[in-house]
């Protein structure tokens, strides 16, 4: 008795799980019950159930309710579906001019604003593919086809790739110096004698339109949330909800509203990559000191001068995080948008895990992740780009890298038209390499491939069957094993001891719409994956963190590593392993595991950094070896910060366990994956994207009330 | 004398929801306990002084004594809940937002106690910053921003980063921003307590150095009583938002107004502060040979008196007697019963 008075709340928690057992050993498993797979949940059967809401069948298998819940939800996707529809054919119609008919047209306005925004999207991403690749639509919107058959000359040429690189690499020495040039260099003649070139100028040219509206945007709507309260208030759920929504989910609804390709793709993107900046933006410009914003407003700034002059400025260090997220999502997106007809690297790299050409999706994936490198270097240098005063140089000296970058010009163009005399009647190599015409080490990795997989396979098969046998497979029949109403109560349960009865509202809330929906036995699959490649990422995360933290230089090591593998595409992750363990549902573990192992690290260095010297030093002057300061003092107090380095390896296992569906899993992935080739998937993907979204948010809402209580108790903020 | 650069008549802040209702009911008689118990605080309680040109104000008060925040009503950084502030004659409240950022690229410099640098700028683009964000060339601003540097003696280091800077040599930069569009009325915000001592003293002197050749309107925050006494013309001290006591640093340490004043003049080393005129007897009979300024601190000749018999013959500037004072005067000055001095 004295043991429970001492410690309430062990007390509580035992409570809670014996109630959580109870319940799972009362519950019988339902005979009829079955986990549906494939397609088999749109058989009409006599058994199910069926009720209808606002106009809408929903049919389903009833089980107990304690066991599962039924699908109250079930008509959302339908009719988010339906209303997306009526949206785009039927409300409000205008009456639009159209040219070629000479004559007005009647069209719902949705439908209008979405072609204009693509038309809009459309002309920006030509003109730069134009610009890098050649071709006449962008001469062609300014003036009419039958221009430009008159005038043949006017088709923009395209820049041979000699000046692409040079002119890279230029800029790269004037941005940051050597090391960037050269890296910079080396990228483009590796994109190009590999024969990747279009492919990667049409990425480039995607990213180039997707990045700078995302960032613009971005900062934008952070600046009017960071002025008006209101309008973080009217933000702040939809950025939680979209910032944890798989990337994946977003692209069906996108593709009803603004159909395939590039255009939508750009959209996608932006749809993604603009959370992260505004929440980064509010982050970076609430923390600049009063005292500096005084100091801009005595030294006479306007609004305008102190937001852009002062504040931005003086948050630069977060608004840059948040541009390198945008970096990352838009190379990210360049691969997943490839699903909806986007050009480029994505589409072959898609194409070539699709036919298990294992060496063509390492080279496309390189490209993809080597550029994304590369602009992300950049856009930091830039950033950080200090200005001489004092220099007092000459009209050369100061404009050397323009007349650098016109001689190439002339030089490459001078090139490319020897080139055409050199390789008559085949391809011009010094203008661009064409795709099957470079150098490809696919044969190399393929053959590699063979070989590891000949020689190992009897391990790797043995391993495999293992970790599916032993342990997969039981997780998995645990989870589903689970009647629902004790997964709620545990889940609540946990809400109400960590934070109390709001945290117990909102995680009963989020996990009700998720019970309540159709799709809870995926999304305990989706969980149970989840669970997996989070503990295992956990454990790795932090033994390596810990490990790396004894010494400065391999932390920063380390902090550098994770930098580079996280501007990696999440798509990338899927090419090694699918060279050693083919498509299983091991392939999908150990990405997720990989990628998600990525924030446990550095959360765990960062958060072992942020303890205090002074503790350091008062501990060591207490007497403690190298092993109790880390128990006793160092662990205590990073915690928290460690905790947040969950909650990101949560968000990005789920991530990477739903783009795993593309390898085959049984999870919500395989669902969002479905509703894309779907005619009617809009809403299906929507709301399966607000399931995983959900997931994520209970661990977030748990795993964030217990932080702030830990931080008060340890008194740092 | 001429019109004040800075006058305060009855200047409240007041921070809380209903602060200019409750202020409005009170008619003027703010107590801080009954506001308090509304949800409301008390920033600045019925303040009202005049700063004329030239001159050097320094208030003093400890933390949350409203200091700032009476600094902060006239720069207008934020409104004064009630009250007028003029500055050289124009009413500060009523000006509109163009002629406020004209007045402060103009006639206000400001600096602040973490210094406030931009971080993404060099040293001279933080000098330059006032003059850019008033239009001037970018040569030209660079150009004045390094006549800047070599005022504040920070030569050589004009590309540095903040980052880069010790605290010391950060508040020069800030101290050379304040005076880069060359403000008639300069604000200084606790400027050197984030210093270590040793540099604060230095900077201190520095400070009184450029002061004597700019000749500049000053208001100084300061909570070192032992900084104010250095440096002010005058000295209000403030206690909960209320000015205690505004007088010369002598009539503070030796007519200390309330008690709460003089707990801070009892540590204060006198001999220190005050000078030959402050405690001089206006008598002029029974003198000896030796005569002192009236302007000596009293630490600097206390030894040449004491070694005198006689009364000694105190004089003006131009060498006129004006009164007299004897050894036992310091004495009682400098170790006589504190508590009971008047």
């Amino acid at each position: 008795m004295e043991f429970f008075k001492k410690y309430p709340k062990t007390f509580q928690w035992l409570f809670l799980l014996i109630v959580f057992f109870a319940l799972c050993f009362a519950i019988e498993v339902p005979e009829t019950y079955k986990f549906i797979r494939g397609q088999a949940e749109f058989v009409k059967d006599p058994n199910q159930s069926s009720y209808v809401f606002l106009g809408k069948e929903v049919r389903y298998y009833a089980f107990d309710v304690f066991w599962r819940l039924p699908p109250l939800l079930g008509w959302l996707p339908i009719w988010i579906n339906d209303s997306l529809f009526f949206l785009m054919n039927e409300w409000m119609p205008i009456e639009v001019w159209n040219e070629d008919t000479q004559e007005f047209k009647s069209r719902p306005l949705v439908l209008q604003i979405s072609r204009n925004i693509t038309a809009f999207m459309t002309f920006l991403i030509q003109l730069i593919r134009e610009i890098l690749l050649g071709g006449l639509e962008t001469i062609v919107a300014f003036s009419s086809w039958d221009w430009i058959d008159k005038n043949p000359w006017a088709e923009l040429p395209g820049l041979p790739w000699t000046i692409v690189a040079a002119g890279a690499t230029l800029l790269s020495y004037k941005l940051s110096g050597k090391g960037l040039a050269l890296f910079a260099g080396l990228t483009m003649v590796y994109i190009s004698i590999f024969g990747q070139w279009k492919p990667s100028m049409q990425t480039l040219s995607f990213i180039l339109v997707a990045a700078p509206l995302s960032f613009i945007f971005g900062l934008g709507l952070g600046i009017a949330a960071f002025k008006s309260k209101r309008v973080e208030k009217a933000l702040y759920p939809i950025l939680l909800v979209m910032q944890t929504m798989p990337q994946y989910a977003v692209l069906v609804p996108a593709l009803v509203l603004f159909g395939v390709g590039d255009h939508a793709a750009v959209i996608i993107t932006m749809v993604v990559a603009v959370p992260p900046m505004i929440l980064l933006t509010i982050l970076g410009l609430r923390a600049v000191p009063p005292e500096v914003i005084e100091a801009g407003r005595m030294s006479g700034c306007n609004n305008f001068q102190l937001m852009f002059k002062v504040l931005i400025p003086t948050a630069r260090r977060d608004i840059l995080i948040g541009v390198n997220q945008v970096i990352m999502v838009c190379f990210s997106m360049a691969v997943i948008s490839a699903f909806i007809g986007a050009k480029g690297l994505g589409f072959n790299l898609l194409l070539a895990l699709n036919q298990l050409n294992i060496g063509l999706a390492l080279e496309a994936g390189l490209c993809i992740s080597l550029i994304a490198i590369l602009l992300d270097k950049m856009s930091l240098a830039w950033a950080n780009k200090q200005e001489d005063y004092f220099g007092n140089l000459t009209f050369f000296q100061r404009n050397k890298n323009l007349l650098f970058f016109a001689a190439t010009v002339v030089i490459g163009l001078l090139l490319a038209y020897i080139g055409t005399f050199l390789f008559k009647g085949t391809f011009n190599y010094l203008f661009e390499i064409p795709h099957n015409k470079g150098i490809s080490t696919a044969d190399f990795w393929n053959k590699g491939v063979d070989w590891i997989f000949e020689t190992f396979f009897v391990y790797i098969k043995a391993f495999n069957t293992w970790l599916i046998q032993e342990v997969l497979q039981p997780m998995r029949a645990l989870y589903l094993r689970m009647p629902a109403i004790a997964t709620i109560v545990l889940v609540v349960g946990a809400g109400y001891l960590i934070g109390g009865v709001r945290s117990a509202l909102v995680v009963c809330a989020l996990t009700l719409f998720i019970a309540f929906s159709p799709w809870w036995d995926r999304a305990l699959v989706t969980a149970y994956m989840a669970t997996f490649g989070v503990i295992v990422s956990c454990i790795i995360g932090f033994t390596v963190g810990t490990l790396c933290f004894q010494n400065k230089k391999s932390a920063k090591f380390m902090l550098g590593v994770c930098d580079i593998f996280q501007t990696f595409p999440s798509f990338v992750y899927l090419i090694p392993v699918m060279m050693l363990f083919g498509i299983t549902d091991t392939s999908v573990l150990i990405a997720v595991i990989v990628y998600a192992t990525i924030p446990a690290t550095r959360y765990t260095i960062e958060g072992l950094r942020s303890v205090p010297a002074g503790l350091h030093d008062a501990a060591t002057m207490s007497g403690v070896n190298k092993f109790q300061r880390l128990t006793k003092i160092e662990f205590p107090l990073a915690f928290p910060h460690m905790m947040l380095g969950i909650n990101q390896t949560i968000v990005f296992a789920l991530f990477m366990v739903i783009i795993g569906a593309f390898i085959g899993t049984e999870d919500l992935g395989q669902y969002i994956l479905k509703a894309l080739s779907d005619k009617k998937g809009a809403g299906i993907g929507l709301t399966l994207g607000i399931c995983v979204a959900f997931i994520a948010l209970i661990f977030d809402n748990l795993i964030r009330a217990y932080v702030q209580k830990r931080k008060k108790h340890l008194g740092i903020d | 004398m001429s019109e004040p650069v800075i006058k305060c008549e009855n200047v409240y802040k007041i921070f809380g929801a209903n602060a200019e209702k409750m202020l409005k009911d009170s008619n003027g008689n703010v107590d801080a306990k009954t506001f308090q118990e509304n949800g409301c605080i008390v920033g600045v309680n019925n303040a009202s002084f005049e700063v004329s040109k030239g001159e050097m104000l320094v208030v003093m008060g400890l933390s949350g004594s409203g200091k700032s925040t009476l600094l902060r009503c006239i720069s207008r950084l934020t409104d004064a809940t009630g009250g007028k502030i003029f500055i050289e004659g124009h009413d500060l409240l009523q000006l509109n937002n163009k002629d406020l950022i004209d007045l402060r690229r103009n006639k206000m410099g400001m600096v602040f106690q973490s210094f406030a640098l931009l971080p993404h700028k060099t040293v001279v683009e933080n000098i330059a910053f006032p003059l850019q964000i008033k239009g001037v060339k970018t040569e030209e601003s660079i150009s004045k921003a390094v006549d800047m540097v070599k005022l504040v003696g920070l030569d050589g280091r004009e590309n540095y980063f903040p980052r880069e800077l010790s605290g010391g040599q950060q508040q020069r930069v800030g101290i050379a921003r304040s005076l880069a569009v060359e403000p008639d009325i300069w604000f200084l915000d606790e400027p050197f307590s984030a210093l270590d001592p040793l540099i604060r003293k230095e900077m201190q002197d520095e400070f009184l150095r450029l002061q004597e050749k700019l000749q500049k309107t000053i208001m100084f925050i300061t909570h070192d009583f032992d900084e104010a006494l250095k440096l002010a013309d005058r000295i209000a001290i403030m206690k909960d938002g209320i000015i205690e006591q505004l007088d010369t640093p002598a009539n503070i340490v030796l007519n200390p107004a309330t008690e709460y004043v003089r707990k801070f003049t009892e540590e204060v080393p006198r001999e220190k502060v005050l000078i030959i005129e402050d405690v001089m007897d206006k008598t002029k009979d029974n003198l000896g040979d030796l005569k002192v300024s009236k302007d000596e601190i009293i630490e600097n000749v206390a030894e040449k008196i004491l070694t005198q018999e006689k009364s000694v013959a105190v004089v003006d500037s131009n060498n006129n007697t004006i009164g007299s004072i004897n050894p036992a005067k310091i004495i009682n000055t400098v170790f006589g019963g504190r508590k009971n001095n008047n």
